[in-house]
């Protein structure tokens, strides 16, 4: 494991022959199933494919008519409005945890347990619990009801315009607890000299969290930001197991579009068209984000 | 004399299977599985079990449309069931086309199933270029409206006779506590609904016109437009459904929970399991009770193509067994449906169901969706409707504009 270069060695290719040969079968994997199913799925969204993928290209056809078709744009801007505040709240509501669990409490275990808890239950286990305190009959809204006041609504789920609400509570009560630990971690990480440093100039507490210490955490920021980027974008399971994109299409999202008119529709072309604006949109923000972040400049 | 019993044995572990060739156990997939649906399927497992084989139940949950897609992806995945129930029409038109369904033309022609069939389009539904590929087992119609009598006892109205009836009592109703028209929430139950207010209100021919023809002009012109009116008014009614499952809406005029609900008669199935009686303790009214039109859709087997030599065999077994008279009657009396043999006795049947025998039998009956659309332009309206449902802000007259645009692309 030990990366010492030696310089004027020959045979550049067979150094750490061993290593290469047996990182073959993950190459082979990532080349054949990643990129070549990509590219496979690229290709085929410009032919009209319905049930079976056939090779009889029809231009552009497939995505003139995803962008003519509602339930796409609303699916679209679902997911924005979910990413935004999805991307605000988690990683606020997990920094204001993981601070306040750095205040040395008591029985920091068995919190730290309570909120990563969550994390450990599928999506669709957190949809279902979720449809089920959110539902106006038997959750929130009746038990409110029961204790008088009788005109007490709360039913996001079964509201078209707050529905996206719902769907983001139970999203950020699964995924909160697993942005806290990965904040506590690069909390721990801070040198002790920084806060006694910080504490003899007399900085406020508050202050050296904004300015000194949250900068430092920079590389977990960066891994929690990875790590909630990707689940937004595919978020799928969890709509369907709250409210299958209902009422009506209120809460649908592209991942749900693609499923919908692959396997419901038996219109492939249309759900690989709409699959390859999804990864036409996460290439767009990742590849000049992550070129900034770990291609242009070393980090001293 | 060792050797010799060994002999025996193998062979007799050779003959085993040879002898019972028949008795070979066969995955059928279907999505049957509400109370009234299970009971049915009981009869067919019973009736194919009786030839001496196995009937491997593969039911899969949430209605045809979560069923379709797992049904498809094993047979073009090619891990193939020995049968699958898909409805009449062009579910299965591209499996047809690409060789994975088996061709049953001896049999029928055999056992003269174009003389029992009836009527003639289930049959052809199941043909392609000549061949046919699939075995007609039900009759299945849209065109119900089902109306809890107990509601409308509540309510102090009477039952109403037709759909003009029933809007009007829907005030009274609401009045009551009691929701108009249950609505499920899942998309094919809004997107069937306004298919039969199109038979109901906006008649035969328009219906043919924009689902047959796809006529984009009729689909644009004033006959659409009353429709769309009408669906208005059934999405105001509709309002407080809070329920998914078409069985649970049922339910709930069941309970007198809800007025009505306008459903394929399937649903009779859980009327009947409830022990609810027709005519004395819910009312049904075929056509909306104004136009006496009833569509010919219904349920289908497929056979996949098989390798193996004694499932194939299997599967004729089956093919025969489904459509024998006797499991006919079991199967539909079970199911609310109507058999597709013109030659059975259902003297046991309920009065909806001689509503629907008599319409049939006068030859009122319209093409199903299903045999008439894709599954493309019928997911296109199920978006369409079950936004417009659940969405007051879209007007009709912007639904009928999309609707437009959906037919005129439609193949």
């Amino acid at each position: 494991m030990a990366a010492h270069t030696q310089p004027g060695r020959p045979n550049q290719l067979f150094r750490n022959l061993n290593s290469k040969i047996a990182s073959i079968p993950m190459m082979l994997t990532a080349v054949v199933i990643f990129l070549g199913g990509t590219i496979w799925t690229v290709v085929y969204s410009f032919t009209n494919s319905k049930l079976l993928p056939r090779l009889s290209f029809v231009g552009l056809e497939q995505y003139e008519r995803l962008w003519d078709t509602p339930r796409w744009i609303v699916s679209i801007q679902n997911l924005a409005t979910y990413g935004c505040l999805s991307l605000i709240f988690s990683l606020t509501i997990g920094f204001l945890l993981a601070a306040l669990m750095d205040q040395k409490i008591r029985f920091e275990n068995t919190f730290r347990t309570i909120f990563l808890y969550p994390f450990a239950l599928s999506f669709i286990v957190t949809g279902l619990v979720w449809q089920w305190i959110l539902n106006p009959e038997f959750g929130v809204q009746s038990v409110v009801r029961s204790l008088g006041w009788t005109s007490f609504t709360f039913d996001p789920l079964y509201n078209s315009d707050i529905v996206i609400y719902g769907i983001l509570i139970a999203a950020l009560w699964q995924g909160t607890g697993l942005v806290m630990c990965l904040m506590l971690a690069g909390l721990r990480g801070i040198d002790e000299d920084i806060w006694k440093a910080a504490r003899v100039d007399g900085i406020p507490m508050w202050k050296t969290y904004l300015f000194i210490i949250i900068p430092m955490m920079r590389p977990v920021f960066v891994t929690t930001l990875v790590i909630i980027a990707s689940g937004i974008v595919r978020i799928y399971d969890l709509v369907v197991a709250q409210t299958s994109g209902g009422p009506g299409i209120a809460s649908d999202v592209p991942a749900k579009y693609v499923y919908d008119y692959m396997f419901f529709a038996q219109n492939l072309g249309q759900g690989f068209a709409a699959s390859t604006m999804m990864l036409l949109a996460v290439a767009i923000i990742i590849v000049p984000w992550a070129y900034l972040e770990f291609g242009g400049r070393k980090r001293g | 004399m060792n050797i010799r019993s060994m002999a025996a044995v193998l062979a007799a572990t050779v003959m085993l299977p040879l002898g019972a060739a028949h008795a070979t156990d066969l995955e059928v997939t279907h999505w049957w599985t509400s109370g009234g649906e299970a009971a049915a399927v009981a009869e067919l497992a019973k009736a194919f079990n009786a030839t001496g084989n196995k009937w491997v139940d593969g039911a899969i949950a949430g209605s045809g449309g979560t069923a379709r897609p797992i049904m498809i992806s094993r047979i073009t995945g090619g891990d193939p069931m020995a049968a699958t129930q898909f409805n009449h029409g062009r579910q299965a038109e591209e499996l047809v086309q690409a060789g994975l369904m088996r061709d049953f033309t001896d049999l029928a022609k055999k056992e003269g199933w174009d003389k029992i069939v009836r009527p003639v389009g289930l049959l052809k539904s199941c043909t392609f270029e000549g061949k046919i590929y699939c075995v007609p087992l039900n009759i299945h119609s849209w065109q119900w409206l089902w109306l809890s009598n107990d509601a409308f006892k509540k309510a102090g109205v009477a039952v109403p006779k037709n759909w003009d009836e029933y809007v009007a009592a829907a005030p009274a109703l609401e009045k009551a506590g009691i929701v108009p028209l249950a609505v499920g929430g899942q998309a094919w139950q809004s997107t069937g609904l306004f298919a039969v207010l199109t038979v109901a209100i906006g008649g035969k021919d328009i219906y043919q016109k924009v689902y047959g023809d796809k006529d984009a002009k009729v689909a644009a012109g004033p006959e659409m437009a009353k429709v769309f009116k009408a669906a208005d008014d059934a999405r105001k009614m509709a309002k407080g459904t809070n329920v998914q499952d078409w069985n649970q809406a049922t339910n709930m005029v069941i309970t007198g929970k809800a007025g009505g609900q306008i459903m394929g008669d399937w649903a009779q199935g859980e009327f009947q399991l409830a022990g609810k009686k027709a005519g004395v303790d819910y009312t049904c009214l075929p056509g909306l009770g104004v136009n006496e039109v009833i569509s010919t859709a219904g349920d289908a087997f497929y056979f996949p193509v098989l390798k193996d030599a004694a499932k194939t065999k299997a599967q004729e077994a089956l093919a025969s067994a489904l459509l024998d008279a006797k499991t006919q009657v079991a199967f539909n009396l079970k199911k609310g449906s109507l058999p597709v043999r013109g030659d059975v006795d259902l003297a046991a049947a309920n009065d909806c169901m001689k509503k629907g025998l008599e319409i049939l039998a006068k030859g009122n009956v319209v093409t199903s969706t299903d045999q008439l659309i894709t599954q493309d332009t019928q997911k296109q309206l199920e978006d369409l409707m079950s936004q417009f449902f659940a969405n007051t802000s879209i007007t009709a007259e912007e639904a009928q504009k999309r609707f437009v645009a959906i037919f005129s692309k439609a193949g």
